[in-house]
């Protein structure tokens, strides 16, 4: 199986199509809903004022992203007393809820792979092929086996936001996904999505 | 009363780190299904594996614990309060003890409890008395986020699909339901179905009916050949696990039937994904059960 190490140059993104299952290394950030409506608001539309430690969070997660890959995923993680962290359970998140906000943010900061479930749609994936960046489909609900691909938790930021939703930076050693949006157009999701509606329509027409 | 906060808490940590071997089995079965090097094969063979490592770690099969169910059936004469409050104790331990994902979040304020406690609605605890002399039985199933997102509820006729007021109009939305939760629902999933009833009532049968096992029928024919022929059909949509395309979309389908307003005609569809976690445990005298 093909082994791709984060960051990800721009060749390799490009040479990733759909279909291709890949073993991911290196670090990532886990980002979902609230992540990604913050990062939105307070530093791609600026709609919201920085508070806090923001900006010095923003700083940080430049440098964390540039090249790198965003990960949908709510963990649980024990340690949380003793901030000894240690990712229990780790599997994807359903994607789509970030659609309004993922092309923006691989833009903005450089995002090169997005791992999830359930694919995205036309925004993100105009986005893949301008950024350019690939969207990476893990195994829903394989939580203790992706945790064990966890080899390290480096940090976690905006943990007000709880744990689920926090930013945990995590370094992955073989983390086993499959390419299902591409940086030239393709879509797995679409074609299984045209498909099985051309089925459905060849069902619904059958008497009972 | 004796206080069961152990028990339910180890009743906890089986349903969320144990797949019941009815569900496993049919996953087993499922791998034979799909072609060898296919992303649907290795999407399987990795729940597989993932299965096995929960159950031997003691860790969530899933990440999303879900939305905690209990169905409590508890013998005339003890106290519903107790019990509440035991269910309760046992959640914010088994959350500090990370078999529970923090998951109860003040929906007005956007602000995770942190202990999976959140008003008097979670977790979801529903109650049904039986004669004293029988033993008391908790049922538990964890609900996660993704499959329930793409549940779905139809108000009969529905023009679109051409969905009339009876079985053949209830294939035609069940089969839009599936088809259009792609693989978001953590597919291959299990479908359970209400047929009548009012909103609230119909969506709660639809998942009662997720508590048995695995390939009963219903037993009235007429609904256990359509829980069949929904499976069948279901996996010709051709959306697989994940949504990788693929032979197996659904693993079984459950209906059941209600009394429903003159008016009304729901069908109820709750998409169960594959991490279909549910147990049981029987307290008789100082024994106690597990499923």
């Amino acid at each position: 199986m093909r082994e791709i190490t984060i960051p990800i140059s721009d060749d390799d993104i490009r040479s990733l199509k759909v279909g291709e299952p890949v073993l991911l290394s290196g670090i990532m950030v886990t980002g979902r809903d609230a992540a990604h409506k913050w990062m939105m608001e307070t530093f791609i539309k600026k709609t919201r004022e920085p508070q806090g430690e923001d900006l010095a969070v923003y700083d940080e997660l430049k440098k964390l992203l540039n090249g790198a890959v965003i990960y949908h995923c709510g963990p649980v993680v024990s340690g949380l007393d003793t901030k000894n962290y240690k990712f229990v359970a780790a599997g994807p998140t359903t994607s789509i809820r970030e659609e309004p906000y993922q092309a923006a943010v691989m833009k903005h900061f450089n995002v090169k792979g997005v791992i999830g479930k359930g694919g995205m749609g036309a925004k993100t994936l105009q986005g893949c092929a301008e950024t350019p960046g690939v969207y990476f489909h893990a195994i829903g609900g394989a939580a203790s086996y992706i945790a064990q691909q966890v080899v390290r938790v480096l940090g976690v930021y905006k943990l007000d936001f709880g744990v689920p939703e926090a930013m945990w930076v995590i370094e992955v050693k073989d983390f086993p996904v499959v390419v299902t949006m591409d940086s030239h157009g393709g879509s797995q999701h679409v074609v299984v999505d045209d498909n099985s509606r051309k089925a459905l329509d060849e069902l619904l027409a059958q008497p009972y | 009363m004796r206080d069961l906060t152990n028990e339910i808490l180890e009743l906890i940590r089986r349903t969320s780190s144990s797949l019941p071997p009815d569900v496993e089995k049919k996953l087993r079965e499922s791998v034979e299904r799909e072609t060898p090097g296919s992303a649907a094969r290795g999407a399987l063979e990795t729940i597989l594996k993932n299965v096995e490592l929960s159950r031997a770690q003691s860790t969530p099969i899933c990440q999303d614990t879900g939305t905690p169910i209990f169905y409590v059936h508890y013998p005339e004469g003890w106290s519903t309060r107790k019990l509440k409050e035991q269910i309760r104790a046992a959640m914010v331990e088994a959350t500090k003890k990370s078999y529970m994902r923090p998951n109860a979040v003040d929906s007005i304020y956007d602000k995770n409890s942190g202990n999976n406690l959140g008003g008097e609605d979670f977790p979801s605890v529903h109650f049904e008395e039986v004669d004293a002399d029988e033993p008391l039985v908790i049922e538990l199933m964890l609900k996660g986020g993704g499959c329930e997102n793409v549940g779905a509820q139809y108000s009969l006729p529905d023009n679109r699909l051409g969905a009339g007021r009876d079985l053949a109009g209830v294939r035609k939305v069940v089969l839009d339901a599936v088809q259009k939760a792609q693989g978001q629902g953590c597919a291959p999933g299990v479908l359970g179905v209400s047929i009548g009833g009012d909103r609230g009532s119909a969506y709660i049968k639809s998942k009662e009916v997720l508590f048995s096992e695995m390939g009963t029928r219903n037993t009235d024919p007429k609904l256990a050949e359509l829980e069949e022929r929904l499976t069948h059909e279901a996996n010709t949509l051709g959306i697989g696990p994940m949504g990788f395309g693929g032979q197996t979309t659904v693993l079984d389908t459950k209906i059941t039937g209600m009394h429903r307003l003159p008016a009304s005609y729901f069908v109820s569809v709750s998409y169960m994904c594959w991490a279909y976690r549910r147990r049981k445990m029987t307290v008789t005298g100082v024994d106690v059960v597990y499923e």
